[in-house]
């Protein structure tokens, strides 16, 4: 597979151009590859649950810590604008809103798409200049379902969880302010943060988080798998990972929010 | 014993194959008959690993056939290929250990996902005999950082070992070694010939590799073969690229 970056010679408009509109062609088939294997046995399973294990349980900890001073310092700063015009007994619904339907899928996604995205572009990146993915493939492994497929589905399973438990560990923080400044209790911080989110709400932000994990697993691996350049290429791949995967997450969010707010406000 | 049409393993027709303008192979031939050993000589960037890996059909060559095994391997379908590479072994030349694993895991890897009904014990029974048929036992449970590079190279050849080939594409084999173990490495090739039937190709620059595992050697300069034969018959010439090539390998094993 090319990457763009790896054509030369004769380009149809300038070289960054011809080679950015290669880059998708190449990520569009490469994402094809996925769904034409994802079906088809052998299934890694075991593989599979290695990848949720690694890329999602190993990243607990720094979405507990993001999720909790997200949310408690995201009610200290609220305070006191709703306080001007007397309404701190809005905080926990106001918050419960912001955290479930903001910024819980989007921080979440951004935190995985560091951590995550650039550990697979730079795993698989460094199997690829070192041949470990030609020794795979003339071992008669497929490289593509044992690696991609496996972190792909992993990805697309364990953000949404994660989403959930930031957003639960983002109302705890919210709630530890709350309490201190208001003593409002936790049963009662609960039934108000819940009180304006239905459904539609906790369904929208995780089909969001299903798109922005898939996003985070295929853009990682079609990024390590086009390395080139030996080491530079990986720390290449890496970054480059990130800084795609961030832009596609945020361009997502602008499309899926526009979509799901029919649903919202009827 | 005169070999047989049956009896060849390779056999190249007219290969092609170019880089945008860097034209490497230029219309080449090649044969390889069951229990050879040849040897693909060259200087760095003669296009010697693009041969083999055109032949383990991870290039695929602009024009020319490459049959292996029978097969023509360029015209297979995805699952028939899978088929056709059990059969070959690739040692790459720098191992392509998976750093992720240990040794276990690296060399029963392609026996663990190819042979999903192969049980425990038969795979731990495997892996150990291929592990000591390339003397590395003791290094079982160690990841490849911890392996020096023969040990390395050792535990390649034993991953290529684990499916049996008939096959086995050697690129580099000695690169990056001292004398001593180079020596080792070119004992190995020839056990395993011995020992598992095995025919091969070895890409090399190592005149000492060449001379002792080689039954016939093909002087690759410029995309062709610009000789064939034994060691003496391929360096009994006045040919410059031949005798360049020579002199300068000769001096820098001699200096090693």
């Amino acid at each position: 597979m090319l990457s763009g970056s790896q054509r030369t010679g004769k380009y149809l408009i300038s070289k960054n151009l011809d080679n950015f509109f290669i880059d998708i062609r190449e990520l569009t088939r490469f994402t094809l590859q996925f769904f034409k294997e994802v079906f088809v046995p052998p299934y890694e399973l075991q593989e599979t649950i290695r990848q949720c294990y690694k890329l999602g349980y190993k990243s607990l900890f720094l979405i507990t810590s993001t999720a909790f001073i997200t949310g408690m310092v995201f009610t200290d700063h609220s305070r006191p604008s709703l306080a001007s015009f007397g309404a701190t007994s809005w905080l926990p619904s106001f918050t419960g809103v912001a955290v479930i339907k903001a910024l819980a899928p989007l921080i979440t996604s951004l935190i995985c798409a560091g951590k995550i995205g650039s550990n697979i572009g730079a795993e698989i990146g460094s199997m690829k200049v070192t041949e470990q993915i030609d020794a795979m493939e003339v071992s008669a492994i497929n490289p593509f379902k044992y690696l991609v497929v496996t972190r792909v589905l992993a990805t697309t399973f364990m953000v949404p969880l994660l989403v959930i438990y930031s957003g639960l560990i983002g109302l705890l923080g919210s709630f530890i302010d709350v309490h201190r400044n208001d003593q409002t209790s936790f049963t009662v911080f609960m039934y108000d943060a819940f009180s304006k989110i239905g459904y539609v709400e906790i369904l929208s932000s995780l089909i969001r988080s299903v798109f922005f994990g898939f996003t985070i697993g295929i853009i990682g691996c079609y990024k390590g798998f086009t390395t080139t350049k030996g080491t530079e290429g990986v720390g290449r791949a890496a970054n480059s990972s990130v800084v795609t995967i961030m832009f596609l997450i945020f361009l997502e969010e602008i499309l899926l929010v526009k979509f799901f707010n029919p649903f919202y406000y009827g | 014993m005169k070999n047989t049409k049956h009896d060849k393993v390779v056999v190249i027709k007219d290969l092609y194959k170019s880089f945008e303008d860097n034209e490497v192979l230029k219309g080449l031939g090649l044969e390889l008959y069951k229990g050879e050993n040849i040897i693909v000589l060259g200087r760095s960037g003669s296009g010697k690993s693009v041969l083999i890996k055109i032949i383990i059909g991870l290039l695929k060559p602009d024009s020319g056939t490459v049959e292996v095994l029978a097969e023509k391997i360029h015209e297979l379908d995805k699952k028939e290929l899978i088929k056709l590479r059990l059969k070959i072994g690739f040692l790459f030349q720098h191992s392509a250990l998976y750093d992720s694993m240990t040794v276990r895991e690296n060399v029963e890897f392609p026996l663990v996902r190819n042979m999903r009904n192969m049980s425990k014990s038969k795979i731990n029974q495997a892996v150990e005999e291929v592990l000591d048929a390339v003397g590395l036992t003791d290094t079982i449970d160690q990841y490849p950082a911890e392996l020096s590079g023969g040990q390395e190279k050792r535990v390649g050849i034993a991953r290529t070992l684990i499916l049996k080939p008939e096959l086995i594409l050697y690129d580099e084999p000695t690169s990056g070694l001292d004398p001593v173990t180079c020596e080792e490495i070119n004992k190995l090739i020839m056990k395993v010939k011995e020992r598992y039937k095995t025919s091969s190709i070895i890409i090399t620059h190592d005149l000492a590799c060449a001379k002792q595992t080689g039954d016939r050697i093909l002087m690759l300069s410029e995309g062709k073969f610009l000789r064939q034969g034994n060691f003496e018959e391929v360096f009994d010439t006045d040919d410059e690229r031949v005798t360049g090539f020579y002199n300068y390998n000769f001096i820098e094993s001699n200096e090693n």
